[in-house]
């Protein structure tokens, strides 16, 4: 009797199993953000500290993206919408009305998620490509909006008070440190919630209605529920993102916060690191945001393009040889090894 | 016609365009019972199953299931009441592993995930594929892939199961296998419907036999009486004809 318990005990339960790989992740992620959390005290040059600050933003906003189209599967190209309306949200609040930027990220959050909702519903009737093109049209024509529209400062922009450093205000002139605190808060927090989407019903829903609508159908999946569901968490975390942005640089306009290059600087990271991972979009930020921001540094303004240049070499890179992105190596050897632990 | 009847397509016709798919079809479903839908290719028993499950709207007639006019509900809703499908293609979900595929169906029946987790272990355990459930779906072997097919829909926990070609293209031993599946399925009171268009498979297993022609129902009754019957013959024979 006791010799069969004990044998059993390595094969432990399949339930057994999952809750224990789970575990492991969640003490992975502990890990992980602690020593980022160390970083900005190691590297105290302040540029360096602000490619941190920038890496760990974007990996924060690819993994926003990453909830409507790695796990859900419907790929925008124009989150740049979304990460305005946090931005603008945050800072009309504060500037016009002496909300601090806490308040305005998460009125920011709201106005988004409701917006998405609102355009997801003749949007997701759109399938593939024609979403896609749909998703930066209509962001291209929100940048044209704003552009217009005095109230929020039109093409002039919004300029933000300089205030004493406070984590009230989000202000930090003299030390960037808190910043990197900020944003690295903002994926572990992002992060989180896609870790519990996983194992949920909307987790399982979104996978399924990205890999096989139809059959998610019958196996009674609401597909149009799920994709405006995905569509209104991203978009949340998207402006929370941009609210934060705005307080970081004190000072945006419409191109500076909506044009068409931060879409692409949302989806690029995931879709580099791993697609629908947990890590993908910070593996991802982690490589193209220091290569960008010292490809401009080295080339100053002549060389605007080339980090956009650059984003095509990876991803042609990429699509060639990895098409799961980077990720899936390792994953690649961990089932190999299963494979051989189980014959 | 029987209260048995746990599904009753009434005089469904579907067009696509100048194409008519199915015409007037009429068909009793009994309660329990495992029905072979068999036809040459093209007679229209794919897109019944489309009908029965949603995916497709007939331009005319009615389906009823327990009773109940189910014609304009969508897929999902159908899902949920209680009539599951499996796909000619398998059409498993690549990016997820076996036991994630089967809590997709878990889920119809079970609200939260942990639920329906256990659910779906239970299920790769009674189709015999538990030792695969964190295999990655796409690197199942196409035998494994069908009785994947097979644990999602029964996942769901479905009253019918309509079965699309589960055991063509298998080896016999492989098919033997699955007409043992289908059997314990039904055991557990499921009411199967399957299409095949391999009939020396099928007959010995189904208790009723409903043979599509061009969309029409040809003949139906024992398997043994459709065999001998002239209509269905000609119709087999035919295909078979042209095909050589």
């Amino acid at each position: 009797m006791t010799s069969t318990t004990l044998a059993a005990v390595p094969a432990a339960s399949p339930e057994a199993g999952f809750a224990a790989r789970r575990r492991r992740k969640l003490l992975v992620a502990a890990v992980v953000f602690a020593a980022i959390a160390a970083l900005p005290y190691g590297i105290t040059d302040v540029y360096l500290q602000n490619v941190l600050i920038l890496t760990l933003m974007y990996a924060a906003l690819s993994q926003s993206w990453n909830i409507l189209g790695g796990y859900c599967g419907q790929i925008s190209l124009g989150h740049a919408l979304y990460f305005g309306i946090g931005a603008y949200a945050t800072s009309v609040l504060f500037v016009n009305y002496g909300i601090v930027a806490w308040g305005g990220m998460l009125v920011g959050g709201v106005l988004s998620a409701l917006v998405a909702l609102a355009l997801g519903w003749p949007c997701f009737r759109l399938a593939g490509h024609y979403f896609s093109i749909a998703t930066i049209v209509i962001a291209e024509i929100g940048l044209l909006l704003v552009h217009n529209w005095d109230f929020v400062g039109g093409a002039m922009g919004i300029q933000w008070p300089f205030n004493p450093d406070s984590w009230w205000t989000l202000q930090f002139a003299r030390d960037k440190v808190p910043y990197v605190h900020f944003a690295l808060g903002l994926f572990a927090v992002v992060w989180f919630v896609t870790y519990l989407i996983e194992d949920s019903r909307w987790g399982y829903w979104w996978r399924a209605v990205k890999d096989d609508a139809q059959a998610a159908e019958s196996l009674g999946v609401e597909v149009f529920r799920s994709k405006m569901a995905a569509a209104a968490v991203s978009a949340f975390f998207t402006a929370i993102g941009g609210g934060f942005y705005a307080a970081y640089v004190s000072y945006i306009d419409p191109e500076s916060v909506m044009s068409f290059r931060f879409s692409l600087l949302f989806a690029l990271p995931a879709v580099l690191g791993g697609i629908g991972t947990l890590w993908g979009a910070l593996v991802g930020a982690a490589i193209l945001i220091p290569l960008t921001e010292i490809s401009r540094s080295y080339l100053g303004g002549t060389g605007s393009g080339i980090d956009l240049m650059l984003y095509g070499v990876l991803v042609m890179a990429i699509a060639l040889a990895r098409p799961e992105g980077i990720l899936s190596l390792f994953r690649r050897t961990r089932s190999a090894r299963n494979q051989e632990a189980t014959p | 016609m029987s209260d048995d009847a746990i599904l009753r397509i009434d005089n469904v016709t579907l067009r696509f365009g100048g194409l008519v798919a199915n015409r007037d079809v009429t068909l009793d479903v009994t309660r329990g019972e495992i029905l072979g839908l068999i036809g040459p290719n093209g007679a229209g028993k794919s897109t019944l199953f489309n009908l029965i499950s949603g995916t497709y709207q007939p331009s005319a007639g009615r389906i009823l299931f327990e009773g109940e006019d189910i014609t304009r509900l969508p897929a999902p809703e159908r899902c949920r009441r209680g009539i599951a499908r499996t796909f000619q293609v398998p059409r498993s979900f690549d990016s997820m592993n076996v036991v994630e595929n089967v809590i997709v169906g878990g889920l119809a029946r079970h609200p939260g995930a942990a639920a329906a987790r256990r659910a779906a272990i239970e299920t790769l355990d009674f189709v015999g594929l538990k030792h695969r459930a964190d295999a990655v779906a796409g690197e199942l072997t196409p035998p494994e892939k069908r009785r994947l097919e097979v644990a999602r829909a029964l996942a769901t926990g479905p009253r019918v199961l309509l079965l699309d070609e589960v055991l063509t293209g298998l080896t016999p031993s492989e098919a033997r296998a699955g007409v043992e599946l289908i059997r314990k399925v039904a055991e557990r009171g499921v009411t199967v419907i399957m299409v095949e268009h391999v009939m020396e498979v099928v007959m010995p297993l189904v208790h009723r036999a409903v043979v599509l022609h061009l969309g029409r129902v040809l003949a139906q009754g024992l398997p043994t009486e459709v065999v001998r019957d002239e209509a269905v013959i000609t119709a087999y024979l035919g295909e078979r004809h042209r095909a050589a």
